[in-house]
């Protein structure tokens, strides 16, 4: 809808928030685009929701500036601002019909005849024929769609999204994460996504921010973010990474490192950091961008890749792929994601495999961080 | 032998339901009855003939109706204090941390705690302390006062299993502190505070001890039934307490059937 051009961008300027001595976001400046889907993804207080709140006014920050065009919000009351939000837990009215929780908010506003916008409304989210029902009596999916109708009704400038899906199952989620991107393409309103889930917010954001400790790590586009991490947090929490850590040899535009007497070559420009030679780097792949051949085929691999000899200590098929882990003396437990196109029977656990991969997408961190940071998070979410 | 006994077994919950339920009702079935009878002597406590004199005249006997509209009175009054009292002594317990809390929060159950008697005999000494002339005021302070912490004690239940988020969700809706209140918290609150005002208006009511203590020369209905016990017993005590026992029962009647109503209206 292109009537809400007066909207204008999400401004945060050196936004913090303490409890006391904990703080749990560090002043941070974020901007979000106007019309744009931006994810705050991090693990459980990490800092995120509380970001959120601040945007929504339920929490005042403890220094910085929020803005929502060219007006300053950062005082006002949640009900004098023109942003609504979809709570984690749907906090739907349970004393109310689905109608007049969706309803609510335009009551309040003073508005008298809401039949006609509360149908519309009730027809986006596909509810029609549960106008009159309570919130419990309803499936989780549905409240969810309440919840989000609840909000969108008033046509806010941004819609805020507190973990919406977290309560949901698995397949409802990816049914409501196209719903909500639909939705979101329809009416054009800026929303900002709260998650833990980083498949979630890389499916549906336009932009993610991942967010750590109550810093904001990294921030870009999914793809960007996915090929490009430049910390050891955004490299093992979106996805799987293979970090191995290195010496370098020489740093040219191309940086050539050694780990146990491999040589591995990767671009400069791929580098987060400036590597010297003889300090230290993290060289990084992602599973699926590795392949794998038996050891006696080795010559048979185009020159100038990387290469790596292992042995094959797990193999499990799941379906679409195979996912090898290969132990190496250069890195216990490589991870190998296999496309099951022709299935090579020789490679089962046990087996002496060369990896090989194309240097160009080899990405090398600063190796002055914790290479299991984001690790947990990642398998608790899955 | 052994069918008897597997009967038994099967129904065991039943039959001790309807017992529990026999050893409560009792009381009030006899109540009932004798208010149909037609006492010879003074004391209504053997049966002769049925008579509806006492349901015909209930205000038949001297000072009787003066003092249940008097009891009915302080009864209504303290309901309502207590419960505003005691509900906003709730939500603060619950939601606000401030000093002293602790000591509110197990201190306000004291009156519950406390044997009748001995906070009867004290507020007594307080109010000739302060010389402060005992009635109708002095018997409603005590009320409130024992009302406030059953209203408190259901209240704080209700609160505590109260989503907040559905206030911030309010107040994310454009609702302002006061209609976030009235639209929100109260009614999702109401049950509670419905209990707690229920419940303080028997518990006042039926008052006899603290009341005893502290009335001078005010009669309440429980202290005149008393009274009268001594010299004999008009049988329209009966008829009154048979009216208050039906008056209960409907009311509970007629909640359960609104309740029922309201589910069944839902689903289409």
């Amino acid at each position: 809808m292109t009537d809400k051009t007066e909207g204008g961008d999400v401004r945060l300027s050196g936004i913090s928030k303490h409890y006391g001595t904990f703080t749990a976001v560090h002043p941070l400046d974020l901007t979000v685009p106007q019309g744009s889907f931006f994810a705050l993804l991090g693990a459980s207080g990490c800092g995120k929701t509380t970001t959120l709140r601040m945007i929504a006014g339920l929490e005042e920050p403890s220094t910085g500036t929020v803005h929502l065009g060219d007006r300053e919000v950062t005082h006002l009351p949640p009900y004098k601002r023109p942003v609504n939000t979809v709570f984690q837990s749907y906090a739907l009215f349970p004393h109310l019909s689905i109608f007049e929780n969706i309803a609510f908010g335009l009551r309040r506003r003073g508005i008298k005849s809401v039949k006609k916008q509360v149908e519309e409304m009730l027809e986006l989210v596909q509810l029609g024929q549960f106008a009159q029902r309570k919130p419990h009596q309803l499936s989780g999916g549905q409240q969810q769609r309440v919840a989000v109708a609840r909000a969108l009704i008033n046509h806010p400038q941004v819609l805020l999204l507190d973990e919406p899906l977290g309560a949901l199952d698995l397949k409802l989620r990816r049914q409501m994460q196209l719903e909500l991107k639909r939705i979101q393409t329809e009416v054009g309103i800026t929303f900002v996504h709260v998650t833990h889930d980083q498949e979630e917010a890389m499916t549906m954001a336009d932009t993610v921010a991942v967010m750590n400790g109550g810093r904001v790590e990294q921030l870009g586009a999914p793809a960007e973010l996915y090929e490009n991490p430049r910390t050891t947090f955004v490299a093992n929490f979106l996805g799987t990474s293979n970090l191995i850590e290195a010496s370098v040899e020489s740093a040219g535009s191309d940086v050539v490192v050694s780990a146990s007497g491999t040589t591995l070559r990767l671009p400069a420009t791929r580098c987060s950091t400036t590597p010297r030679a003889g300090g230290k780097l993290l060289v990084g792949v992602r599973p699926e961008k590795v392949s794998l051949v038996p050891a006696e085929e080795e010559n048979a691999i185009a020159a100038g890749r990387n290469k790596i000899t292992g042995r094959i200590a797990a193999s499990s098929f799941i379906g679409v792929s195979t996912q090898f882990v290969v132990d190496s003396p250069v890195c216990a437990e490589l991870e190998v994601y296999v496309q099951n196109i022709e299935r090579d029977a020789r490679l089962v656990p046990g087996a002496e495999v060369v990896l090989h991969w194309n240097p160009e997408h080899t990405f090398g961190l600063d190796a002055a961080q914790d290479m299991e940071a984001g690790i947990e998070t990642v398998e608790e979410s899955a | 032998m052994r069918t008897p006994l597997t009967w038994l077994r099967r129904n065991l919950v039943v039959i001790a339901g309807l017992g529990t339920l026999a050893y409560m009702i009792l009381p009030n079935v006899v109540v009932t009855v004798f208010s149909f009878n037609n006492p010879s002597g003074r004391f209504n406590y053997a049966w002769q003939e049925f008579s509806l004199d006492a349901w015909k005249d209930p205000c038949g006997v001297a000072d009787m109706c003066g003092s249940l509209g008097l009891s009915l009175q302080i009864a209504l009054w303290s309901t309502l204090a207590a419960t505003a009292l005691g509900t906003a002594i709730a939500f603060a317990l619950v939601r606000y941390r401030f000093r002293a809390r602790g000591a509110v929060n197990s201190l306000i159950f004291l009156p519950m705690a406390m044997p009748e008697i001995v906070m009867a005999a004290s507020l007594l000494a307080l109010f000739l302390n302060m010389g402060i002339q005992l009635g109708f005021w002095t018997i409603l302070i005590a009320h409130i006062m024992f009302c406030l912490s059953f209203v408190v004690a259901a209240v704080k239940a209700r609160v505590l299993s109260m989503d907040p988020r559905l206030e911030e969700a309010a107040r994310d809706l454009y609702a302002g502190p006061v209609q976030t209140f009235l639209r929100v918290t109260l009614p999702i609150a109401a049950p509670g505070i419905a209990a707690g005002a229920l419940l303080s208006f028997a518990l006042s009511f039926d008052d006899f001890i603290i009341t005893n203590f502290n009335s001078g020369n005010t009669v309440t209905f429980p202290m005149f039934v008393w009274g009268s016990a001594q010299r004999g017993t008009p049988v329209q005590i009966n008829v009154i307490g048979t009216a208050m026992f039906v008056i209960a029962v409907l009311v509970v009647l007629a909640g359960q059937m609104v309740g029922n109503r309201r589910k069944k209206a839902q689903p289409k």
